[in-house]
């Protein structure tokens, strides 16, 4: 892990999203949301493709943040969802997150992250603020 | 468009939720993460989330234009499998932008002796 000092960068990760992990976030998180599933139904309301639950993207973008501090020590989280992140069938989507310290203060840290998809970033002011 | 009265309206349940190991083991596998003692820091949205829409239910909301606009958790202490919460939800602000409306619900999770963890959902209803 890297020291935890105003500046400091973490390696990027990518996480992969498919259809199949969107039904597995749908049954633990109780949003089964048809946009997120089924792809006649996105369509239908106007959008390109199923597309991932924001709260999916910021759940990963939670575990991003969790390998960092460890879950006991993540105190604030909070993002906006720009862009959706959109799952056609078959096909693995990779969301890539980074994150660095931009504030420490009285064993506080707070961490902004970027998370992007097919080069485009889809959460916006995403941040997670931790225990050191 | 949600009516402006409904600001301030409060919703606390009756019921409270028991978190099981298994719940927080089912979460976490979703997201790659094998500690299974903790939730995750997203993890009270899987508890929030349908009680904060049981209480937009007849706002006037128009649910097919509406998009989740931002999330944030203020995490007291993590939840922990064998934690007894109770959830209570606010509609906390009510504003329009531009003929996009903007409604922020504001849910606690309370064990019944502190507060667990507070979460705000911004929700935008698309012009």
């Amino acid at each position: 892990m890297n020291k935890i000092e105003v500046g400091a960068e973490f390696a990027p990760k990518s996480f992969l999203i498919n259809r199949k992990l969107l039904v597995e976030y749908a049954d633990a998180s109780g949003d089964q949301n048809p946009i997120h599933q089924d792809e006649a139904f996105a369509k239908s309301v106007g959008l390109p493709d199923v597309i991932a639950h924001g709260m999916l993207t910021m759940a990963l973008a939670g575990k991003y943040v969790s390998d960092i501090s460890g879950s006991q020590s993540v105190l604030e989280f909070s993002a906006r969802f720009i862009k959706p992140v959109v799952v056609p069938a078959d096909t693995d989507v990779a969301l890539v997150i980074s994150g660095k310290v931009t504030e420490v203060n009285n064993g506080i840290a707070k961490i902004e992250l970027l998370a992007m998809c097919n080069e485009v970033k889809v959460l916006g002011m995403a941040k997670g603020v931790i225990k050191i | 468009m949600l009516n402006p009265d409904l600001v301030g309206r409060t919703f606390t349940s009756a019921d409270s939720v028991t978190v099981t190991k298994e719940a927080i083991q089912k979460f976490a596998e979703v997201i790659g993460e094998t500690n299974f003692e903790i939730a995750p820091p997203t993890f009270s949205i899987s508890i929030t989330l349908e009680q904060s829409q049981s209480l937009l239910q007849d706002s006037g909301l128009d649910w097919t234009r509406v998009v989740h606009g931002d999330q944030k958790f203020e995490i007291k202490r993590p939840i922990v499998a064998g934690d007894v919460l109770h959830c209570s939800s606010t509609i906390e602000s009510a504003r329009n932008v531009s003929g996009n409306e903007i409604v922020t619900v504001r849910s606690d999770l309370n064990s019944a002796t502190d507060l667990v963890v507070s979460t705000w959902s911004t929700l935008v209803v698309r012009a």
